[in-house]
């Protein structure tokens, strides 16, 4: 009964081609280098409990680029982000159908290991989250606790340079984290995540408890860190969406089924969704009607 | 009916029906309640002011550093080594515990061994103690390591539940920091939870062996014959302790025993309750921090 979303839903990064129909147009047209995907999901149902959060979303998500989730409150694009390094198994009610893909490895295969999942793809929260030790420490503690203990002061400051912090905490690296801003928290917080070298960096909401100042500093970190990492963040801020990431995708609440459910809506890239959006309800979001 | 309730809405706000009455009935309950609270608080000022008062005089350093009959030094010295393989014993494990009901354990799992924590939290001294006797001094021998057996199982649900009440309140946030860096589960345990909560675990401890240390009958039947005038710190003997002197010297009606009994009473009771205080401060500075 809930199954009947997802095949409506269903949108293709090359829609326009693919609505031609056939693989071989498909292929024809495509560039000569197809994009390479980090992510691949397909078809991906998650439920908590008996409470279906999200209907089949098909969404590549490119490597090397910045790639914003939006859309209102409730839609399901944090859980879809938390899905994707697997920090929803914790939610003891949690189910996810459909699959994964990760390099095209399945994220949820039975012999895949969370704890190696979270180590190549790493994740920033909404609130900043700095453990209650130094800022040398909050950088240094993964690093030593996976044993990549050589040149571990090296790895720090590169961490902190890269997270556009070094600077602001070179002459305090032995001082509490929880002394720092709100903003260089949350610095600290992705300094943290980048000091074991991930493959990803999902960003949940990572500037919505900041100012606008220090969400400038974390836009501009991202704009730096943008082909090292592949990013992924939520937003709920269009205008952020519209100015750091490189393709959009726009998640809202399905409402043609039973029940109200979170569904992709469109995916393209950031320009197109913000200026030719093809779903009426993504040009009335991004125009500001709703949400 | 309702127009009787209040006969007339522009009369004057002063009582009127059986107001009055239910005031007296009112102001009675408040008094006793009062009378009860100022009780409490006056049974531990009586209780400490006669120790005090009669201990007191027994005190100086002779009395805690010479061994019978002119002080109680073994006793002291053999108290504190039971405490201390106690809280040995039981502190790992209650941690452990600890752990399992905040970082592994499910719903189910967690009532049940709150439930069984708390039950053993209420079961008599005396029991254990003779659980223990049974156990490893019957047919056998006295030792202090029996002694602090028992005192570490009266020790375990306390540290065990005070600790978990101080890992539960480690942020959230955290735990999912930790998680997201890919760190197996035990290490960020190791080194993120615990360091955050240790202050909380170390006054659940302090508070379990106050608890513990006033502890006399499971000693009596494990550490009870021994030799007042030895100093030893051997917990495969039985060794000299604080409650099962001060039971024995006032069992006797001798006046000097009564008052050296007073003596170490009065030690005992300021260990207690130093430690329960200095615990509870520290605690609420924890958890202080951690809710900030």
């Amino acid at each position: 009964m809930t199954s009947s979303v997802p095949s409506r839903v269903r949108v293709q990064d090359k829609a326009p081609i693919a609505f031609l129909g056939g693989v071989t147009a498909t292929a024809a047209i495509q560039p000569l280098v197809a994009p390479e995907l980090v992510f691949d999901s397909r078809g991906v149902s998650i439920f908590y409990g008996a409470k279906q959060a999200l209907a089949g979303v098909d969404l590549g998500i490119r490597r090397g680029q910045i790639t914003a989730l939006i859309g209102p409150s409730g839609c399901g694009k944090t859980t879809f982000l938390r899905s994707l390094n697997r920090m929803n198994d914790s939610v003891p009610s949690f189910r996810i159908e459909g699959q994964i893909l990760y390099h095209g490895h399945d994220l949820y295969g039975s012999s895949v290991d969370r704890v190696e999942v979270r180590r190549r793809i790493g994740m920033v929260f909404q609130k900043p989250n700095p453990f209650p030790k130094s800022i040398y420490d909050n950088v240094a503690w993964a690093p030593r606790n996976l044993g990549l203990r050589r040149g571990l002061d090296e790895r720090v400051e590169s961490a902190l340079r890269g997270a556009a912090l070094w600077d602001e905490v070179k002459d305090r690296l032995k001082d509490s984290a929880l002394g720092l801003s709100g903003g260089q928290q949350q610095r600290l917080c992705i300094a943290r995540a980048i000091a074991i070298e991930p493959d990803v960096l999902l960003l949940d909401e990572p500037a919505s408890a900041l100012d606008p100042i220090a969400t400038g500093a974390i836009e501009d970190l991202m704009h730096s860190l943008k082909g090292r990492f592949t990013i992924v963040i939520v937003t709920h801020n269009m205008q952020q969406a519209a100015r750091v990431a490189d393709r959009t995708a726009f998640f809202s609440l399905e409402t043609a089924g039973p029940k109200p459910v979170g569904a992709l809506i469109e995916a393209d890239e950031t320009t197109k969704i913000f200026s030719e959006p093809r779903d009426p309800r993504t040009r009335d979001y991004v125009s500001g009607r709703f949400g | 009916m309702s127009g009787q309730l209040i006969p007339d809405p522009t009369a004057p706000l002063t009582p009127s029906g059986n107001l009055r009455r239910r005031r007296i009935v009112s102001r009675a309950a408040e008094v006793a309640a009062s009378a009860a609270a100022v009780a409490a608080i006056a049974v531990l000022v009586i209780v400490i002011w006669t120790v005090v008062a009669r201990g007191a005089k027994a005190i100086d350093l002779d009395f805690i550093f010479t061994g019978y009959p002119t002080g109680v030094g073994p006793m002291l010295l053999g108290t504190i080594v039971i405490a201390l393989v106690a809280t040995a014993m039981a502190m790992p494990l209650g941690v452990l515990i600890a752990l399992f009901l905040t970082e592994y354990a499910g719903a189910r799992g967690t009532r049940l061994l709150k439930l069984t924590l708390d039950l053993l939290n209420g079961l008599p001294s005396i029991i254990l103690g003779l659980f223990v006797f049974a156990l490893l001094v019957d047919h056998k021998q006295q030792s202090a390591f029996s002694g602090a057996l028992a005192l570490a199982i009266i020790e375990l649900p306390l540290i065990a539940r005070g600790s978990q009440e101080v890992l539960q309140l480690v942020p959230k946030g955290l735990r999912e920091a930790s998680d997201a860096l890919g760190v197996a589960r035990w290490r960020s345990v190791l080194t993120v939870t615990l360091p955050t909560a240790i202050g909380g675990i170390v006054t659940a401890t302090v508070l379990a062996v106050a608890r513990a240390a006033g502890e006399t009958a499971p000693l009596i039947l494990t550490t009870s014959v021994f030799d007042p005038k030895a100093f030893s710190v051997n917990p495969f003997e039985a060794l000299p302790n604080v409650p099962t002197w001060i039971y024995k010297l006032s069992e006797e009606g001798n006046p000097e025993g009564f008052t050296e009994a007073w003596g170490m009473s009065l030690l005992l009771v300021s260990f207690i309750l130093f430690a329960s205080l200095g615990a509870r401060a520290l605690l609420a500075r924890s958890k202080r921090k951690l809710s900030s």
